[in-house]
């Protein structure tokens, strides 16, 4: 029992994790919560659902489409929505504009699609192994399974390659990194691409697994992620990682053995436990207040 | 007073002023603690649904009369924002919002599954004691108490607080006591515009204080621009309208509502009255005059 609720919540947890990384790279570079960021990962839960239903797509096939479209999504959203507050804004101001396209991508999809729950085809045989007294599905293992490349390869990524050193200096420091001849804007714009990108791959996962997705599929997965990367330290991609993980083990032990209508509450609430004992998440660095 | 007025305008003009009343309420709770002291909250629905929920139980279960349900609850919000005013004092920022959305969240499940709120349900057959008079009086004793405040020597330590905490504390400002002031009051008001909304419709249910509620008020604040009472006042009256408005639109409705968030935050990204304060406005008055 205790195995397999592990199991359920790292499949969850791993989710989390990759809609988390999407706000934390964001948050990292440009201090902003992006709150579109959860219906980003709802519309790639549905662009995956049509080429896999509309076009007949394999489902690796549609899940790597569903990335594509979102990585032109995002970087739609931050062209029209936030490029033009950058600089001149409070950072307020931009959170309002993220919430007025988050409301604008949900009733979208509900104009289009209306707002019931689709079901997911099935698409991948689900066999199920047994390991002694664990049972694991095929599908959790893919899902496991693809969610660590992911995220090994946004690792190697960010340390290896050109852009990734560049997106770390905009991290440090956004204005010295301009001044050292980094397209700053270029870097936000790829940041938010990579971002949404695996956003998608969370919403095709969490569509196939949990067989269903609805347009308002995007807010309480966008709050949870969004917790999950506040728990893992902000900013830290580590950490949203990390959170990821811990927040859908926790959710799912919560739910197996306390009570599974406080289920929403649980995860806030261990959320506020931590960061009343650790103000700055389990991987965040504490700042230094200087005057 | 109502009947007065209904002879000239219509009950659903009547019932949209209403509403806008408990807004303003509302969005001059959220601009002390988001507005003017600069800490970023985002679970206000939370404090109203407490509000709304104590005041029905109280007139409902307790038959306690209207305006004693509408402190009551009030009191409880206010106690609710106090408690959350205490870890404020080590979180900044980010780390708070969320916070206060977790509080938001976990009020509304806890209001899910609490047995005297009706659960799902929510509660109703409350008698519909607001009334436009009511509503619009207290609007205007908290305008001008909140302005009152905002030009006093605390007014100026909580807008000191947004701009410079270390800069505030070193001129002596006890910052500590003053968020969790701002907190406690930001509440107390949220709690007050909960009992008016009970008792203005009739009904309360949890999915009437979820997360977009709290959106919504920190929508009026931001626009109408940060720390001004002007703006929040603005702000209500444009959030408030705007939807009906777009009811021509019908189903395309929530489609230019978050549009026009973008639109307006784009072209006045400081809030449409960002910066103006009553006392501003009277200064500006009085120069006219010499």
């Amino acid at each position: 029992m205790f195995w397999e609720q592990l199991l359920n919540g790292l499949t969850l947890g791993s989710t989390y994790a990759l809609i988390a990384l999407g706000y934390t790279m964001v948050y990292g570079i440009i201090q902003l919560i992006n709150f579109a960021h959860g219906e980003i990962y709802m519309f790639g839960a549905f662009v995956g659902l049509v080429l896999v239903t509309v076009f007949g797509l394999n489902i690796i096939v549609a899940l790597v489409g569903a990335m594509i479209f979102c990585m032109f999504l995002g970087m739609l959203i931050e062209r029209i929505a936030y490029r033009p507050l950058r600089g001149k804004s409070s950072r307020l101001s931009a959170l309002i504009s993220a919430i007025g396209v988050s409301i604008f991508l949900s009733t979208l999809m509900v104009l289009i699609r209306g707002p019931n729950t689709t079901r997911y085809p099935e698409i991948i045989k689900i066999t199920t192994y047994n390991i002694g007294s664990i049972s694991i599905s095929s599908l959790q293992i893919i899902i496991l399974a693809l969610a660590t490349l992911l995220m090994v390869g946004l690792q190697v990524m960010i340390k290896k390659t050109r852009v990734g050193m560049a997106m770390r200096a905009c991290s440090q420091d956004l204005e010295a990194s301009y001044l050292m001849g980094i397209n700053v804007n270029r870097v936000i714009s790829f940041t938010f691409a990579v971002g949404s990108a695996l956003a998608a791959a969370g919403g095709v996962m969490v569509g196939v697994y949990y067989n269903a997705v609805w347009p308002y599929m995007g807010l309480m997965a966008g709050l949870k992620a969004f917790a999950a990367a506040v728990l893992g330290g902000i900013g830290s991609i580590p950490g949203a990682m990390v959170g990821g993980l811990t927040l859908g083990v926790l959710e799912i032990f919560g739910v197996a053995y306390l009570s599974s209508s406080y289920k929403d509450a649980i995860a806030f609430a261990i959320l506020i436990l931590v960061l009343i004992i650790r103000p700055q998440g389990i991987f965040g660095q504490k700042k230094i207040k200087k005057v | 007073m109502e009947g007065f007025l209904l002879q000239f305008i219509d009950a659903y003009y009547l019932r949209i002023l209403v509403i806008i009343g408990i807004n303003i309420i509302l969005a001059l709770g959220l601009n002390l603690i988001t507005g003017v002291t600069g800490q970023l909250s985002m679970g206000h629905a939370g404090f109203m649904s407490i509000g709304a929920y104590t005041a029905a139980i109280l007139t409902l279960q307790f038959g306690l009369s209207f305006g004693i349900a509408l402190l009551g609850g009030a009191v409880m919000a206010g106690l609710f924002g106090f408690l959350i005013g205490i870890p404020t004092l080590r979180l900044e920022g980010d780390y708070l919002a969320m916070v206060t959305i977790g509080f938001g969240e976990i009020i509304r499940v806890f209001f899910l599954n609490f047995e005297l709120g009706g659960k799902a349900t929510g509660l109703y057959g409350m008698t519909k004691y607001t009334t436009f008079t009511t509503v619009w009086i207290l609007v205007i004793i908290i305008v001008l108490l909140n302005a009152k405040l905002l030009k006093s020597r605390h007014g100026r330590a909580l807008y000191a607080i947004r701009e410079n905490e270390i800069a505030a504390e070193a001129a002596g400002v006890n910052t500590t006591l003053m968020k969790v002031l701002a907190f406690t009051i930001g509440a107390f008001l949220a709690g007050l515009a909960g009992g008016l909304y009970a008792h203005y419709m009739g009904y309360i249910a949890p999915k009437d204080f979820a997360f977009m509620k709290s959106i919504e008020i920190l929508n009026m604040v931001v626009l109408g621009g940060m720390g001004s009472i002007p703006g929040s006042i603005l702000g209500a009256f444009i959030l408030t309208i705007a939807p009906e408005m777009l009811r021509i639109v019908d189903e395309y409705r929530l489609l230019f509502y978050g549009a026009l968030l973008v639109i307006l935050m784009i072209f006045r990204p400081n809030g449409l009255l960002g910066n103006v304060r009553i006392y501003d406005l009277k200064k500006r008055f009085r120069k006219k005059e010499v």
